[in-house]
């Protein structure tokens, strides 16, 4: 399996990066990265990652389904909207959070909006608590989100923007 | 040894060794703590929460199974909140656990079903719906149950570190962790059921074993398997005079609770629907079947004819009969048809290494020094599929004892994971690499050389020279074959040697001899297939076979007499390292007899019974005792366990025959003609066959 060249030198940089015996070390963000540009963890890039890092693809697969970030076979939708409905998020309105997007996307847990725009996760805690209840779409954050902001997120992303440019909700500079 | 640290445990004072773990400490001073993560010999887990006690002073109940001992530490195993603390532990594993005991091959001997009985979580506040897995079927003889699984991790541990597979592993998290096998939707790996065994609950399930029978509705056989050399005990579950389960989890025998797929499934061949169950006589050139009486009158009248008319005779003894049975065949074929024209198929150099330990004594291997001992050098054998008794040994001895492994052989071997050094040599060479050793050997404390087919003849004195100059205590084993390969040897199934390693002093032909002799008059074969690949050199020879199957031997035969199996049988079989053990009957299949018994009813109507002695095994073994260089066993020895024979401690003053030696190199999966005859380990094979081999297993 070959990827981008500049994936092949990001993945280059991570194995150089540890001792020769550590070189598993790198697998979590050459996960995280191939999916990026490979839509999820297929089995091919499992078998290219294990191949790479030396450790067997079942260690990988271990590794992937471990964290929800990473998404084992299917590719999540262009923005993947995570809801936390862990105990922090949840005293605070994570599930009615959560409920509500199901409800305004029509999708479910895992589910992906049949132009592969849009998708849906409810997710463990994402280290927010303090910020609770929170939201992620791909790699931005939303703190604290009423309601009301998630629907101005969910309406700007069904008409089409990127998280970018709904301004109306701050995005957090992480 | 490290420093005793003294504690107490439920008001008892106690001293361990510092570094031991409370749970250890208590269970080995008979207090028990439930675990189910915890398993002794495999690396800790701490996931289960169900070995929680209080220690004073600590402001929480601690985990018994990380928790090493300390001076003055008081625990208390049995408090009213540790009994909650077990309660609410089961609760919560029952959470997702359904509770289908009833249908569960488990029920009955599961250690979660104990704990729950005795800690009585009946009732549960869990409102939650319990998450549904559909059960997987992994390989013919693993099936997963997810839901009945509580995460405990034992069966990972045990392919891993026990066996050093790592075909399981544990995907996605939290409550809805599964353990997944290594190619996807099936496991590709040795098939020991190890997993299985080790699994608490019932998520694990075996193909043989599974909706069978109850565990109390079983009789529970400890024998020795009818495989390989290694001689791992197995316990056989029987019902109704039916085998349906091997394992051995009460850890009785050298082997522990270990056992390979031959060991754990592999009993199936017994009752294969081409079992032998009558005799069969040429009648018209066919093979019929005719009464015992009729076909031992008949055997006996023209051995005793050709014994009177100076016919050659050939005697072909087998690997998997029991020592009582070889000595008797021997005697038989020495003292009444008086004849040294008998052999068997020589899988191993034995008897080059006894005669090359002569005058030494304590040099001989025993499998508990394949775990004991700092330093092991593998020759030439592919342990983990030859084996796979020895190789878990060794593996076990790198986990606690961080052995040093050297393995010179001629493919990638297992062993290479966790070598200090691995040598690639091509068969036959494998002593040109021991002088490249030397320094790094020399420095050990003790090393066991283990050494296969390819190092035979003058290459085992070399071996053994090179051993002795090293300065370090050092022993050895040849590795063989089949269960009995060692006691084939020991008891004279060679012209050359009578039992004991003596000399015979007199010429006999050997198997290939034996099989191209153009004058042979009869040709007796005991549990062999020699002429699997061979013509019979003698057109007019009285052929007569006793074997379990109509093998192409006894296709050729006028007299088929059909055997017992090992596990249809009493009696004692030796190792590859030596050790005696008792083998004892678990069932009986209708119309056949055990080979003792038959040689006994041959010499019987020869009219030689007298001369040859009672056919019973424990009187034979008597006679073994007395008369055999060796075996002055005592039978109560053998009955508690193995019982390594003592050295000869003289020169085996014959010519060596290496050439004569070949071992068959049976895998995992195949063990001769019982392997062709077991559906098991052909549906594995086959299901193998089926999945090209599609990523890295090793």
């Amino acid at each position: 399996m070959t990827f981008s060249p500049e994936l092949e030198a990001r993945f280059e940089k991570f194995l150089a990066k540890y001792p020769a015996d550590r070189k598993r070390s790198a697998l979590i963000p050459m996960l995280i990265y191939g999916q990026d540009e490979v839509g999820s963890v297929t089995d091919e890039l499992v078998e290219e990652v294990a191949k790479r890092v030396g450790v067997k693809p079942l260690e990988v697969r271990e590794v992937a389904g471990f964290y929800s970030m990473l998404h084992v076979g299917k590719p999540m939708g262009k923005h993947h909207v995570q809801v936390c409905t862990n105990i922090s998020c949840m005293l605070v309105g994570g599930a009615e959070l959560y409920d509500q997007a199901c409800h305004k996307l029509g999708l479910g847990h895992k589910q992906v909006s049949a132009d592969g725009f849009i998708s849906l996760e409810e997710v463990e805690c994402m280290g927010a608590c303090s910020w609770a209840p929170a939201v992620q779409i791909g790699y931005d954050f939303y703190h604290q989100v009423t309601p009301a902001q998630l629907d101005k997120l969910l309406d700007g992303l069904k008409a089409g923007k990127n998280p970018d440019q709904i301004t109306e909700v701050p995005k957090v500079n992480c | 040894m490290a420093d005793l640290v003294k504690f107490t445990i439920d008001g008892r004072e106690l001293e361990a060794p510092a570094g031991t773990l409370v749970i250890e400490a208590a269970r080995q001073n008979g207090i028990e703590i439930p675990s189910f993560c915890y398993y002794e010999g495999y690396s800790l887990q701490a996931a289960c929460r169900m070995c929680l006690v209080e220690v004073e002073r600590m402001p929480k109940m601690q985990v018994a199974c990380t928790l090493p001992v300390m001076a003055n530490m008081v625990v208390k195993t049995d408090t009213e909140q540790v009994r909650n603390a077990r309660k609410y532990t089961l609760e919560f594993l029952l959470s997702n656990h359904p509770l289908d005991c009833p249908v569960c091959d488990k029920g009955g001997e599961c250690e979660l079903q104990d704990m729950v009985f005795r800690y009585g979580a009946g009732e549960s506040r869990f409102t939650e719906t319990k998450l549904h897995v559909d059960e997987q079927q992994w390989s013919p003889v693993v099936f997963y149950d997810a839901p009945r699984c509580i995460l405990c991790f034992r069966c990972v541990r045990a392919c891993d570190e026990g066996m050093g597979v790592g075909a399981l592993g544990v995907v996605n998290r939290g409550a809805m962790s599964l353990i997944a096998p290594n190619h996807g939707d099936h496991l590709e790996c040795d098939e020991c059921g190890q997993c299985i065994d080790i699994c608490p609950v019932g998520a694990l399930t075996s193909g043989t074993y599974r909706y069978q029978t109850r565990p109390w509705e079983m009789e529970h056989v400890g024998t020795v398997c009818t495989h390989c050399s290694d001689g791992c005990k197995t316990t056989l579950g029987v019902r109704g005079d039916e085998i349906v389960r091997g394992n051995n989890r009460d850890r009785s025998g050298i082997n522990g609770e270990f056992l390979c797929a031959k060991g754990r499934y592999a009993f199936d061949f017994y009752n294969h629907s081409e079992r032998l169950q009558s005799p069969l006589m040429k009648v018209n050139g066919k093979l019929e079947p005719v009464s015992w009486s009729t076909a031992l009158k008949a055997v006996a009248t023209k051995f005793s004819s050709l014994q009177t008319s100076g016919g050659k005779f050939g005697v072909i003894g087998s690997n998997q009969t029991t020592n009582e049975e070889n000595y008797y065949l021997q005697k038989f074929a020495r003292q009444v048809l008086g004849t040294n024209n008998i052999d068997h198929r020589r899988t191993g150099d034995v008897t080059t290494l006894v005669d090359a330990l002569s005058g030494k004594t304590g040099k001989l291997a025993a499998t508990t020094d394949f775990y004991e001992t700092p330093a092991v050098l593998v020759l030439g054998a592919d342990l983990a599929v030859e084996h796979p008794f020895l190789s878990f040994q060794i593996r076990a001895n790198y986990r606690h004892h961080a052995a040093h492994v050297y393995a010179v052989t001629p493919d990638v071997v297992r062993e290479d994971q966790y070598s200090v050094q691995s040598i690639r040599k091509p068969a036959g060479t494998e002593i040109t690499a021991l002088e490249g050793l030397r320094s790094a050997l020399a420095a050990e404390s003790g090393l066991v050389i283990a050494f296969s087919d390819s190092v035979k003849g003058a290459a085992v004195h070399t071996l053994v020279e090179f051993g002795e100059s090293l300065g370090i205590p050092v022993k050895y084993a040849a590795l063989v074959d089949y269960t009995n390969s060692r006691g084939a040897v020991d008891f004279g199934l060679t012209p050359e040697l009578l039992p004991g390693f003596q000399a015979s002093g007199q010429v006999g032909l050997t198997t290939g001899e034996i099989v191209t002799a153009t004058d042979l008059a009869a040709l007796w074969v005991i549990g062999d297939n020699p002429l699997q690949s061979a013509t019979l050199g003698s057109t007019k020879a009285f052929v007569v076979v006793q074997d379990m199957f109509l093998t192409e031997t006894a296709k050729n035969a006028d007299v088929v007499l059909p055997s017992a199996s090992l596990y249809e049988k009493n009696g004692t079989v030796t190792n590859g390292c030596g050790e005696v053990q008792r083998v004892k009957r678990a069932v009986s299949t209708l119309g056949t007899k055990p080979d003792l018994e038959i040689i006994g009813l041959i010499a019987k109507e020869m009219g030689s019974a007298a001369q040859m002695g009672p056919w019973s095994p424990d009187a034979v073994y008597n006679e073994i005792r007395s008369k055999v260089n060796g075996y002055d066993i005592p039978l109560p020895m053998v009955l508690m366990g193995a019982q390594q024979t003592a050295p000869v401690n003289g020169r085996v003053g014959v010519e060596p025959r290496p050439e004569l030696v070949r071992s068959a190199k049976e895998n995992l999966f195949t063990s001769g003609t019982l392997g062709r005859y077991s559906k098991i380990l052909n549906s594995v094979i086959e299901r193998r066959a089926g999945h090209a081999p599609s990523e890295g297993n090793s």
